[in-house]
């Protein structure tokens, strides 16, 4: 493998991070997961440039960043329509192509979704930390030198030539998710829904919730009607570990869903999203409007099995085309 | 109180909290090391991450892997079996402190609160032995039980957005260390030179949940002659 430049970041927009699927098992050290918050667009974005599917991705954020290729490299870009250009032709996205030396790869603006990810066929070749590339930015550590780029960065790529030779792969068109901006997330009552009220928790299920411009990568804050808990009980709990997904009730009674930067809280949580919507909180932005619908176990299986497979048939039409190269 | 069984509660398809009580106290918190230990030794294939706590320990694992009902049970038989006598020891760790002036910035304002002199929140600070009850909140940010009742404090009632790393601050019945800079609302007591986090280490914390930590009072001098 040799480590090759690849590209340059000459503005790295409102936030652009270097992420895998998140780093697991140190939670008992206070470390939390970080990792591409839309799991889904990353896979699919490694798996179009032929990298193994935790193979780290730029995640780009909202007005999304510029970049220039210093070698040619295969690149595909999916999560949110963030109307990514190179030079001045639209590129389409969840789809690979060759980005050009001396291309730039730059962003208009977010039509739909919240974040994207650039794939690069062979990666980004920075060191992993516990496991995984995933920048951590509370604790300072992983990515990028621990922190989101800034202009001026240079990416390598292990052999990213080697990827030049593949034949463009396209996800299937009608699976691309859409980010509508009015949002249903499927969830799971609990761990703790039998601390609040009857009242409370209809409220939850029956109100739509603004996303607050505060939001950001550790979670989404909601403007909405407050959710009653059960009287004479404190506002926090004895803390304990938690999930992305969790839907946590502070003092304030207005519900905030948890992202991958904290692994621990004292806060009520009243439901938590199924592991098939999770991808799509990466994709929710501040002013986008939420509702809850509640689900059994059997259903969340039942929706994760159905996005996995379409995973694999992606995976499965690229290898046939990798043994059929001239189809 | 420690239960009989375990408490189980599902947060969605991906994770199962397991309580074993319903109390901050050293009892709860040593079981919950005990089950966390078995669990983690016997690397059940499926489970993903461990977070133990006061009294819950939090499993993680993948749906694809493993169903819910099979790690319920595997919990469940691993809590009825499992035997404190085969579960390593704690260790103890000392950590130097220099308190108070622009190491402690909140120091006199504790002492104040509790109409005391500084020196003696220093010394109820130092004399007791505590035991990490959790790492959270960021890296390697142990959670460490309980400060004498003379010096239980409620949180500052403004956080701080930049609370530098090393500090060594209370609130309520706990005291902790910030191991990397980050906001935070206890009071800041003093700072200690020692590292708790280091990513590129292993393990990459100091501290691990269960063990115990004294703190001994330095000098700004001896601080800056202090090796690790």
């Amino acid at each position: 493998m040799a480590a090759v430049e690849c590209i340059e970041i000459l503005s790295p927009g409102l936030q652009t991070t270097v992420q895998d699927l998140g780093r697991f098992g140190f939670g008992r050290y206070g470390v939390a997961p970080s990792g591409a918050l839309d799991a889904f667009a990353f896979r699919i974005g490694n798996l179009l440039v032929d990298n193994p599917e935790n193979q780290a991705c730029l995640e780009t954020t909202l007005l999304g960043l510029r970049v220039k290729a210093l070698t040619d490299v295969l690149i595909a870009v999916t999560g949110a329509n963030l109307q990514p250009r190179v030079d001045k032709r639209p590129l389409e996205m969840w789809c690979s192509h060759v980005l050009k030396q001396g291309e730039i790869l730059s962003f208009i603006g977010p039509l739909s979704g919240c974040r994207s990810y650039i794939a690069l066929g062979g990666g980004i070749d920075v060191p992993p930390v516990l496991g995984s590339k995933s920048t951590s930015l509370p604790s300072g550590f992983g990515g990028f030198e621990g922190k989101a780029l800034e202009a001026g960065a240079i990416l390598f790529s292990d052999s990213p030539h080697a990827k030049l030779v593949v034949s463009q792969r396209k996800f299937e068109p009608k699976w691309i998710p859409t980010y509508p901006g009015k949002w249903v997330l499927r969830v799971i009552w609990g761990p703790q829904d039998d601390e609040f009220t009857e009242q409370g928790r209809q409220t939850f299920l029956k109100s739509s919730y603004q996303v607050s411009s505060e939001s950001d990568r550790t979670g989404i804050r909601l403007d909405g009607p407050i959710i009653q808990r059960k009287a004479d009980i404190p506002d926090s709990i004895i803390s304990e570990g938690q999930i992305s997904g969790n839907i946590q009730v502070p003092g304030d009674g207005k519900p905030i869903i948890i992202l991958g930067e904290t692994v621990s809280g004292g806060y009520r949580k009243i439901a938590t999203v199924i592991s098939a919507d999770l991808p799509l909180l990466g994709q929710i932005r501040p002013g986008d409007e939420i509702s809850f619908a509640s689900v059994s176990l059997g259903e969340a299986y039942q929706v994760l099995r159905k996005m996995e497979s379409r995973i694999r048939v992606l995976k499965t039409s690229c290898r046939l085309m990798m043994k059929n190269p001239e189809k | 109180m420690l239960y009989d069984k375990p408490v189980y509660r599902l947060m969605a398809d991906r994770a199962l909290l397991v309580e074993l009580g319903d109390e901050i106290s050293p009892s709860v918190n040593k079981r919950v090391r005990e089950l966390f230990v078995s669990l983690d030794q016997q690397g059940i294939t499926g489970v993903i991450d461990l977070i133990p706590s006061y009294r819950s320990v939090l499993v993680m694992y993948d749906p694809l892997q493993i169903s819910i009902s099979e790690l319920e049970n595997l919990i469940a038989k691993t809590h009825k079996s499992m035997d404190p006598a085969q579960i390593p020891g704690p260790k103890t760790i000392d950590i130097p402190v220099v308190y108070g002036d622009d190491y402690g910035p909140d120091l006199e304002w504790v002492a104040e609160y509790h109409n005391i002199a500084p020196q003696e929140v220093i010394r109820l600070h130092s004399e007791h032995t505590y035991q990490v009850y959790m790492i959270g909140f960021t890296s390697g940010f142990p959670y460490l039980g309980e400060v004498p009742g003379a010096l239980f404090t409620p949180r500052r009632e403004t956080p701080r957005t930049h609370v530098p790393k090393g500090s060594v601050a209370i609130a309520q019945k706990q005291t902790g260390i910030y191991p990397v800079q980050s906001p935070g609302g206890w009071h800041i007591i003093g700072w200690t030179p020692v590292t708790l986090f280091d990513p590129q280490a292993d393990p990459p914390s100091l501290l691990e949940m269960g063990d115990r930590v004294r703190f001994h009072a330095i000098t700004a001098e001896e601080m800056v002659k202090w090796q690790p």
